[in-house]
């Protein structure tokens, strides 16, 4: 059972903090949103979860362990990246990209076996790249290259998938396809997965939002208990407006004022 | 895989093709049956002396030099995601050729193993301040890297003249420092071939063994870690087999430009892009082409020689222009 803990966490860049004392626990089969405005600490928090930044008070668990003392190799076996950033000049096809995600999984001499090979396929169709996956990637759309990066992260088959803005370049179709996707391996495989949304339509698919502003968890829970009328206006001003889904208590959308 | 084997083929068969070619052609054209007289010792003193003595090192030398330059290329252009950098441009060549000179101010170049060194140790210490100084902003940029190099090369360039103009002996080294500087193949001793061949075989080996590595910098470090790469020890390897491979090609041949830039990047959408592709079609195809251009250096003025920086740099400027308009052709079309 996979559990990822941050514990009065406080983490930033040099000198500047931009976490302060943030507590989250992760458990496996649910997908967490996390939403905030700019600035608010959400790819901080997520770079923080994935042992990219060290905390300067506090500390990230995996399973107990200090994720600063696991080698990057073990890092990546249990925990994979959506980067926010996927552009190249170079003609890698989409299966050769698709297939770093087994990085991890290969010693310096190794040659990828047949179940890396597998895990790869496997990736290639949960995001529907087969068509394009001997396309090069810098020829493709945005959108196509984003899953390319999602499959990516697949093929790592890690028990914690942290997705920054996964959905930037995505069309709507895309879009509820992956938080499905992702609730999905999180039911399925006992994924933990974590994403950060700027879409609060979308954030409000996931199982628990948690709502950051200036460093700080202002609330967590269910999406409509997250996600109320005076949070939403609290946190990002008041030109939102909440609206309660008929007939469905737990659902609710958020439209421009 | 399959789609590139003829490619491999052609590549495989085109270097032993040119290093025939380049013992073949000189001042002095040979007979393929002497040629093979001398190689196996039953020829007459002269030819024996032209083929084993003067155009085989010499041809051998071309060979390492181009390949080395051309993979190091392959892992500058791989670590800095930049399909630009070459040991030319970001200075690394400069420094090499900074701790050849160095140590031929000092006498050095009596013993065959310390030239090589001083021009390793050179590269190592610009290429790892290039990739310091490209960082400073925090994202290394394609930009950044390129502006590195041409201020770390203004440097070494200074002190490389500082040393000539306050060194008496270098006055009278002035051949071994044109070497150096002009960019002309030339082995001045057995031992410096066998020492070189050593240095290229562990650099073009930890390239081959980094490649993949190598290939999960493809969205910057960030992601390289998170893919389970551990970014600054790779880097550091990297840097070292790129300076291991610039440090033996100036050794050999000074300062030769183009063939690690446009070596790799024409081969790019041919063989794609995973490094260990690139790595051995790079230097079989650099390699090719340095005795190739070597050749002509010979040739072209013979019997006066042209030095064979000359040669890459008249014919590598154009073919580099033809390739940045291509690409930037495919970008708008």
């Amino acid at each position: 059972m996979t559990v990822l803990i941050a514990r009065s966490l406080v983490a930033g860049y040099g000198p500047r903090l931009v976490l302060r004392e943030v507590d989250l626990e992760l458990r496996p089969g649910d997908v967490t949103a996390l939403v905030g405005p700019n600035g608010a600490g959400k790819s901080t928090l997520l770079r923080a979860l994935a042992g990219l930044i060290r905390p300067a008070h506090g500390e990230v668990t995996l399973d107990g362990i200090h994720v600063g003392t696991l080698t990057r190799a073990a890092l990546a076996r249990r925990i994979a990246v959506v980067p926010q950033v996927f552009d190249t000049l170079f003609p890698f096809s989409v299966r050769e990209i698709v297939g770093l995600g087994r990085t991890a999984r290969l010693g310096l001499f190794a040659r990828p076996s047949p179940a890396d090979g597998e895990a790869v396929e496997r990736a290639l169709d949960a995001e529907g790249l087969q068509p394009l996956a001997d396309r090069r990637v810098d020829s493709l759309s945005g959108g196509e290259r984003q899953r390319a990066v999602l499959a990516m992260a697949l093929a790592q088959e890690a028990d914690v998938l942290l997705l920054d803005e996964p959905t930037t370049h995505l069309d709507p179709a895309h879009q509820r396809g992956l938080l499905h996707r992702l609730a999905e391996l999180a039911r399925d495989r006992g994924v933990i997965g974590v994403a950060v949304l700027h879409d609060l339509n979308l954030a409000a698919l996931a199982d628990r939002v948690v709502v950051l502003a200036d460093g700080r968890i202002v609330t967590d829970g269910p999406p409509v208990k997250a996600l109320t009328p005076s949070v939403v206006a609290d946190v990002f001003g008041d030109g939102l407006t909440v609206l309660s889904v008929p007939g469905d208590p737990d659902r609710l959308a958020v439209l421009p004022r | 895989m399959t789609r590139t084997a003829p490619v491999f083929a052609i590549l495989a068969l085109l270097l032993p093709a040119s290093i025939g070619a380049g013992i073949l052609s000189g001042a002095v054209p040979l007979a393929p049956a002497d040629v093979l007289a001398a190689l196996l010792g039953g020829s007459d003193p002269v030819t024996g002396v032209i083929v084993r003595d003067i155009r085989a090192p010499r041809v051998l030398a071309a060979a390492l030099v181009g390949g080395s330059l051309a993979v190091a290329g392959t892992l500058l252009q791989g670590l800095f995601r930049n399909p630009l950098a070459d040991p030319y441009v970001t200075g690394t060549s400069a420094g090499a050729s900074l701790g050849a000179v160095a140590v031929i101010a000092v006498g050095g170049e009596l013993s065959a193993t310390v030239v090589p060194l001083a021009a390793f140790a050179g590269a190592m210490v610009s290429a790892l301040a290039v990739w310091q100084l490209a960082r400073l902003g925090g994202r290394t940029t394609v930009l950044t890297v390129l502006l590195a190099g041409i201020v770390l090369t203004a440097f070494t360039s200074a002190l490389v003249t500082l040393l000539l103009v306050s060194s008496d002996r270098l006055a009278l080294r002035l051949r071994a420092i044109i070497d150096v500087l002009a960019g002309g193949v030339s082995v001045r001793a057995s031992g410096e071939l066998v020492v070189a061949a050593i240095v290229v075989l562990l650099g073009a080996g930890l390239a081959f063994v980094l490649g993949r590595r190598i290939d999960a910098f493809v969205f910057g470090e960030e992601t390289a870690a998170t893919l389970g790469v551990d970014p600054e020890r790779t880097t550091i390897a990297v840097i070292a087999a790129a300076s291991l491979l610039t440090g033996a090609a100036v050794a050999l041949a000074g300062l030769v430009g183009f063939v690690g830039l446009v070596v790799p990047h024409a081969l790019r959408p041919i063989v794609g892009a995973t490094h260990r592709r690139l790595t051995v079609a790079s230097f079989l195809a650099g390699a090719s082409v340095l005795v190739l251009a070597d050749l002509g250096a010979r040739t072209a003025l013979a019997p006066a020689e042209i030095p064979v920086g000359v040669i890459t740099g008249l014919l590598g400027a154009p073919f580099f222009l033809l390739l940045l308009v291509r690409a930037r052709r495919r970008e708008i079309a």
